[in-house]
């Protein structure tokens, strides 16, 4: 049995999983579904959400903040940092406009959390 | 000399809420002062996602939770002013404007939201000994620098302080490439969100030292390190514990302080337990037609009530501009924090027409586990709830409405 | 070749070198920091003392008494702040009621003006902070207050202005002796030395002299500077009766609107020439301590705590004259009543220089003040937007807690003995010295000097050249 927290909502509600037999996890703990998703996804696919910055030319600020728009594994998070290390983008940019279309292959989208001129 | 009906200092979420109401409610002549280059206040560094869960039931970033509202703004055509400073605010409500751009600039308004925000608890507020060198920062100030100017302040990091902030700049740091050894509480509990505990230290392997904390700084022109200790009972350092990190960066994230300089300048009562403005339910401070909402009245956690609080502020100083007198109100209920309760904002309820409710917002001193809040109306208790877990990091609410008018109101938690 | 190097630019060496540059003589100041005011003169207590404590016939007694008189015209001259507040010394029992009447009679002797004993009611009407259990104290009119910081840039910048060349970050190592004067670090050549090394001079002395007569030993006192809300908790400056340590912990008020609560006083070794750094252990007693004299001191309101050491002399008095070692003049153990003292011991200096030196010309457009810096806070509506019509930057507020202006802080950079770092421009105009400790106006004020001095903003310092505050940027891309 494992013993987490949930970090879907900021209610952080204990969980507990356990696998009764391969692929078959009982969750208890949880105050809605999405926490029991959560469970059975950290046990086995551990994800997370991932914001950061990358570097804006012609804007308001150096750094334009960008986020996953979906939670991405965590594995991937080192490299995830070394591919934003490779982006400049030119102003205006668009809260919303993708700014790296299915970072390293897993079909999740880097985009922009605010507008910049 | 221009004049306006409203003017709003601070273009930060709740200036902008509050000025987003106004405008709603009528009024057509509002002037938002924003210090900084851009509106959106503090949300436009807070990069990471957690905010608008309650307000737009969507998790955003806090840059996106703010531009909901800048484009909101921009459809009212509401005038707002950036890099200006609000110098002074006379009693006859003139208030003195300054930027590169205009030089001084007087303005007159007829009513005034105060929307400031707060600052941050510093070094000497909390007297840590040793040297002062460079690299020991707040981490409000560490995050500006990195997510804006786009700079690290840092190799080896330790932070002093489990608050969010202190949480979310140990995963930012580590994000971008610093090792971040530590972070130590001197609480035997962090007062962060848990999810945050997980996704900011525990998925980086950052220990998280509690009931720690700074007891020297070394270093001489830049920080070489720091010895932190294990605390007693009374927060004194235990001889014994004391244990040597060799780091070149020292994040503080020990408390946010309401801001309020103009406040205090003005004359307008603060609450010496909120460090912000005495307030009604009406977010009318103790000078008439000067409102109040967000951090500069009470510190949040989360933007949502700082948003709510702040459509109340509007919503009644657009009540004043039509005419509505809240200091003619001549029943008064005090709000008075009893057993456990560290401050309730507002300080003050105002008779209210039927059928309406007032919210309690308030902040508990310690932790609990299964306590009850009873609300005592003048000595009898006239609601209470169970909550299961409470704390000093979690601001609870009571939403209440008040039978008759009652000389005090008093919260309290029984055990 | 140098006619005259002085060794250190605190308050000494800066006023010593004001005094000096009147003359048509080329003159050096070495620092070995990054900055002038890095030393004892940035972290003391920044009053100007009356004198009442120092002995008839000792160089301390003369100095300070003539430094007093002389710092009222000093501050019109070159610009800098100053105001008596008036001292008193506070007597708690009978046996300190004896000891603060000696010291009434002492400065009586001395001819200082403005004694007066005052009982214990009269002291509670005038401070109602201190204790209820003062039996009397000492009132003296003609202390102060100033910035020491203020008042050794602005006798720097006056020499420099006048002449006078500086080199920071410039440490001595070896001084020789050549047919001449000296030879500095195998490169300066210089007629004469001034010593002002501060806690340093017995070390700079020992490089000329194989016997140094004196040694300095560091005597580190440590503070409490609370909120500007505290302005008026004391409006005099309060000492406790002095012991043979010196004059105690004192609660005064600053010239900014600070109280200041300090220092304590511990001898350090002879080697701890650096040890700045604070102490819980230490802190804790200045607060115990303080608290004996007045009640209910607002600590709560700390906005910093800082820690300096004072070069206290092994012989006792302070040691102005021409050394054993022909043309090498010591200026050494300037402790308290150092600061207070410094126009007059430059004065003394000059003495001592003028007649080794037998005729000295005047140096030629010789000017003798200081152009005042821009308080723009303390300038009238009209006068304001006057300044920023002429130049928009004062019209951008850097720092909130101090309502300091871009403007004021260019000026600050500019200006011969200029701020480079973050600190000097705190000590010169303020940002990072209120209640926000820079957490507003730092990121700001990078940027200014970043700017300003055509520098990276990594290349700026907080003090010491090594102070870097950034790493490098963000998001640089991997080799």
């Amino acid at each position: 049995m494992t013993e987490m927290i949930c970090i879907v909502c900021p209610k952080g509600c204990h969980l507990e999983i356990e696998e009764k037999a391969k692929g078959d996890f009982i969750v208890t703990g949880n105050e809605c579904p999405r926490g029991e998703t959560y469970a059975i996804v950290e046990m086995t696919r551990p994800t997370r959400m991932i914001p950061s910055t990358v570097r804006i030319e012609g804007g308001l600020l150096n750094r334009l903040p960008v986020i996953t728009d979906k939670p991405i594994e965590k594995k991937h998070i080192k490299a995830l940092m070394k591919e934003l290390s490779k982006v400049t983008v030119t102003a205006p940019v668009k809260r919303g406009d993708i700014i790296i279309k299915n970072v390293l292959d897993t079909e999740v989208n880097i985009v922009a959390s605010r507008s910049m001129m | 000399m221009k004049t306006y009906d409203l003017a709003v200092i601070g273009g930060g979420p709740a200036g902008l809420a509050a000025a987003i109401e106004a405008h709603k409610q009528g009024v057509e002549n509002i002037l938002i002062i924003e210090r900084d280059r851009e509106l959106g206040g503090i949300l436009m560094q807070c990069i990471h996602n957690g905010f608008g869960l309650h307000h737009f039931k969507e998790e955003l970033t806090g840059p996106a939770y703010a531009e909901r509202f800048i484009d909101l703004l921009k459809e009212t055509g509401i005038v707002y002013k950036i890099d200006t400073m609000v110098a002074e605010i006379k009693p006859d409500k003139t208030i003195k404007l300054m930027s590169s751009e205009e030089g001084i600039q007087m303005v007159k308004a007829e009513a005034i939201i105060f929307a400031m925000g707060c600052r941050e608890r510093t070094r000497g507020a909390i007297s840590i000994p040793g040297s002062r060198p460079a690299g020991v920062l707040t981490a409000g100030t560490a995050q500006r620098y990195i997510n804006m100017e786009g700079y690290m302040v840092g190799e080896k990091v330790f932070i002093l302080g489990s608050g969010d902030i202190g949480l979310i700049m140990a995963r930012r740091m580590t994000l971008e490439g610093a090792e971040v050894l530590g972070v130590a509480e001197i609480m035997p509990y962090s007062n962060g969100l848990t999810r945050n505990i997980v996704q900011c230290l525990d998925d980086y392997d950052i220990p998280l030292y509690l009931s720690h904390t700074i007891i020297d700084v070394r270093g001489k022109e830049r920080l070489t390190g720091i010895t932190i200790a294990e605390v007693d009972e009374k927060m004194q350092p235990k001889p014994g514990t004391e244990k040597d990190v060799e780091c070149d960066t020292l994040l503080l994230s020990v408390g946010l302080i309401p801001e309020n300089e103009l406040s205090r300048a003005l004359g307008v009562e603060l609450d010496p337990r909120t460090k912000g403005p005495r307030v009604n339910q009406f977010m009318e401070t103790s000078l008439e037609g000067v409102f109040a909402c967000g951090n500069v009245v009470h510190v949040h956690d989360l933007v949502d009530y700082v948003t709510e609080e702040s459509v109340r502020a509007g919503r009644n100083a657009a009540a004043y501009l039509k005419g509505k007198r809240f200091k003619e109100i001549q029943r008064r209920t005090v709000t008075a924090p009893g057993n456990g309760i560290g401050y309730i904002v507002p300080q003050e309820i105002c008779e209210m027409p039927e059928g309406e409710s007032v919210t309690l917002l308030f902040r508990v001193r310690q932790t609990y586990k299964n306590a009850k809040i009873n609300v005592l109306a003048d000595g009898k208790c006239i609601k209470n709830v169970k909550r299961p877990h409470l704390a000093p990091g979690e601001m609870e609410r009571i939403d209440l409405k008040l039978d008759q008018p009652y000389e005090t109101l008093q919260v309290e938690v029984e055990v | 070749m140098f006619d005259i190097t002085v060794i250190g630019a605190g308050v000494i060496g800066a006023s010593v070198s004001s005094m000096l540059s009147k003359y048509d003589l080329n003159i050096l100041v070495l620092e070995r920091e990054n900055d002038v005011a890095c030393g004892t003169s940035k972290a003391n207590t920044g009053l100007v003392h009356a004198g009442y404590d120092t002995h008839a016939g000792t160089v301390k007694a003369e100095m300070n008494v003539m430094g007093n008189q002389m710092y009222e015209a000093e501050s019109k001259r070159l610009n800098f702040p100053f105001r008596k507040v008036g001292s008193l010394v506070v007597a708690l029992d009978d046996e300190e009621l004896d000891i603060v009447k000696e010291l009434y009679e002492n400065g009586k002797t001395l001819g200082i003006e403005g004694l007066e004993i005052l009982d214990g009611s009269k002291v509670k009407k005038m401070e109602p902070s201190i204790t209820a259990d003062v039996k009397g104290a000492l009132y003296a009119a003609t202390a102060g207050i100033t910035e020491p910081w203020e008042v050794t840039m602005a006798y720097m910048e006056h020499a420099l202005e006048n002449g006078t060349e500086l080199k920071l970050n410039y440490e001595v190592k070896t001084i020789q002796k050549t047919e001449n004067g000296f030879l500095i670090n195998d490169e300066i050549e210089t007629k004469y030395i001034i010593n002002c090394a501060g806690v340093y001079a017995d070390q700079i002395y020992g490089l000329v002299c194989e016997k140094p007569e004196f040694k300095i030993v560091p005597r580190r006192g440590q503070y409490y500077l609370l909120d500007k809300e505290t302005e008026g908790y004391v409006n005099h400056t309060i000492f406790p009766t002095p012991t043979k340590m010196g004059k105690g912990i004192v609660v005064a008020p600053t010239i900014d609107g600070n109280i200041l609560v300090g220092p304590d006083s511990e001898d350090l070794t002879l080697e701890d020439k650096e040890a700045t750094e604070t102490t819980r252990e230490n802190l804790l007693a200045v607060k115990a301590n303080a608290s004996h004299m007045c009640g209910d001191i607002p600590f709560h309101l700390n906005i910093t705590n800082f820690s300096g050491l004072r070069a206290e002399p092994d012989t006792g008095d302070f040691i102005i004259e021409m050394s054993k070692v022909d043309r090498f003049v010591n200026v050494a153990g300037i402790k308290s009543p150092g600061l207070s003292s410094a126009p007059a011991i430059a004065r003394r200096v000059e003495n001592i220089m003028l007649e080794a030196l037998g005729s000295v010309k005047e140096r030629k457009a010789y000017i003798d003040t200081r152009r005042a810096r821009v308080k723009f806070e303390n300038l009238s509506d009209e006068e304001q937007m006057a300044l920023i019509k002429e130049d928009p930057r004062f019209g951008r507020i850097i720092c909130r807690c101090e309502m300091i202006t871009e403007g004021e802080i260019i000026d600050a950079i500019h200006r011969k003995c200029g701020g480079r770092t973050l600190n000097g421009i705190k000590r010169r105009v303020r940002p990072g010295a209120g209640r926000c400790q820079g957490g507003f106006c730092g990121p700001r004020v990078l940027e200014i000097l970043s700017r300003e001095l055509d520098i990276a903003p990594e290349a700026v310092v907080q003090e010491g050249k090594n102070g870097y505050i950034l790493t490098s940027e963000t998001k640089r891309e991997e080799a």
